[in-house]
């Protein structure tokens, strides 16, 4: 490993170095391939950001695939309702490896306006791993622009080698999430254990 | 002479190794890094998030061709017909027979088309 001083000097010099690690996260961060997958209001935002006046393709992002198997990022736009949400599941499951998730607006995050409902999911990081997470409602353009600069950042973090390597390189970690079933008064599981609680609520309530 | 196939040959290499190259350098990259993580549900049939329903592996008949072949009947029909027109009165006698012909073979698909009773909307 190159001395991150070292490699700063030699760029002085006119000497660029790099690493394997950097290039392969370089080329991953800069063509990340959403799914062509709206469900509600925030996708009329994702539409516009993906346009002409926001230019989501200068960060590589333009291509919306209308497969999972080619896409590496679902971008979870809107309300997840309980009847959506294995459907929404399953096809974060068809996506290959590497794969990322935006959870796009309040609806997504929390259920939103509608978290009340007796028919809205209270935030879809309960079955599946959220990378980025935006408030709003919806949130604007900038905001979406925001989280692919965040999930960018993100993605340049990794590592190749390690335990803390990210999920697709690591052979334990599991590449599929379980799909929630209809039940009688609501889906089963009502979450999914690997995910949920995140981190931090965990942390809230544990003191 | 051989030279100029040479850099045919050449061009064949560089054309089919500018296509698999990624693809072993991908596989390779995979066998050394990524490790592979089949299941149930990233191996199902992709059906807008759907379970899909009975037998992926169904047969569809070709019979679509039909329609294929009467639209190209009318589209290039259409299309030679209208410079014909235009230039009908400046046209010389051979070059009239050979476009009679030309009609004459689509007139005689329209024809197969007409007593195979594709036209008949029931």
């Amino acid at each position: 490993m190159i001395d991150e001083q070292l490699k700063i000097e030699l760029s002085r010099q006119g000497i660029f170095t790099t690493t394997l690690e950097e290039l392969y996260n370089w080329g991953r961060k800069n063509s990340v391939w959403p799914l062509t997958f709206g469900l509600a209001c925030c996708a009329i935002e994702m539409i516009a950001t993906t346009m002409a006046r926001y230019d989501l393709a200068r960060f590589g992002a333009e291509v919306f695939r209308p497969s999972p198997r080619q896409a590496d990022l679902m971008i979870v736009s809107g309300t997840v309702t309980k009847k959506m949400a294995p459907q929404v599941v399953r096809l974060y499951n068809q996506m290959p490896e590497p794969k990322y998730v935006i959870a796009m607006g309040a609806c997504a995050i929390s259920g939103g306006p509608f978290k009340q409902g007796y028919n809205v999911l209270k935030g879809i990081d309960r079955y599946v791993p959220v990378d980025v997470h935006i408030p709003g409602c919806p949130p604007r353009p900038e905001a979406l622009i925001h989280a692919f600069m965040t999930l960018q950042k993100k993605i340049d973090g990794q590592h190749l080698s390690g335990a803390d390597r990210p999920r697709h390189l690591n052979e334990a970690l599991p590449s599929e999430f379980v799909v929630p079933e209809y039940g009688a008064h609501d889906l089963e599981p009502r979450s999914n254990d690997l995910v949920w609680p995140l981190p931090m609520s965990k942390a809230v309530t544990q003191g | 002479m051989s030279g100029s196939y040479l850099t045919i040959l050449l061009l064949l290499v560089c054309a089919v190794g500018f296509g698999v190259g990624p693809l072993v350098l991908a596989w390779i990259w995979a066998k050394a890094y990524s490790p592979e993580k089949p299941g149930p549900y990233k191996n199902a049939t992709y059906e807008c998030g759907l379970e899909s329903k009975g037998v992926v592996w169904v047969q569809f008949k070709a019979e679509y061709y039909l329609y294929g072949i009467v639209f190209l009947i009318f589209d290039v029909e259409a299309i030679f017909l209208l410079p014909f027109a235009v230039a009908f009165t400046g046209l010389t006698a051979g070059a009239c027979v050979a476009m009679l012909v030309f009609l004459f073979l689509l007139v005689e698909g329209l024809v197969w088309a007409s007593r195979k009773g594709v036209l008949l909307s029931t």
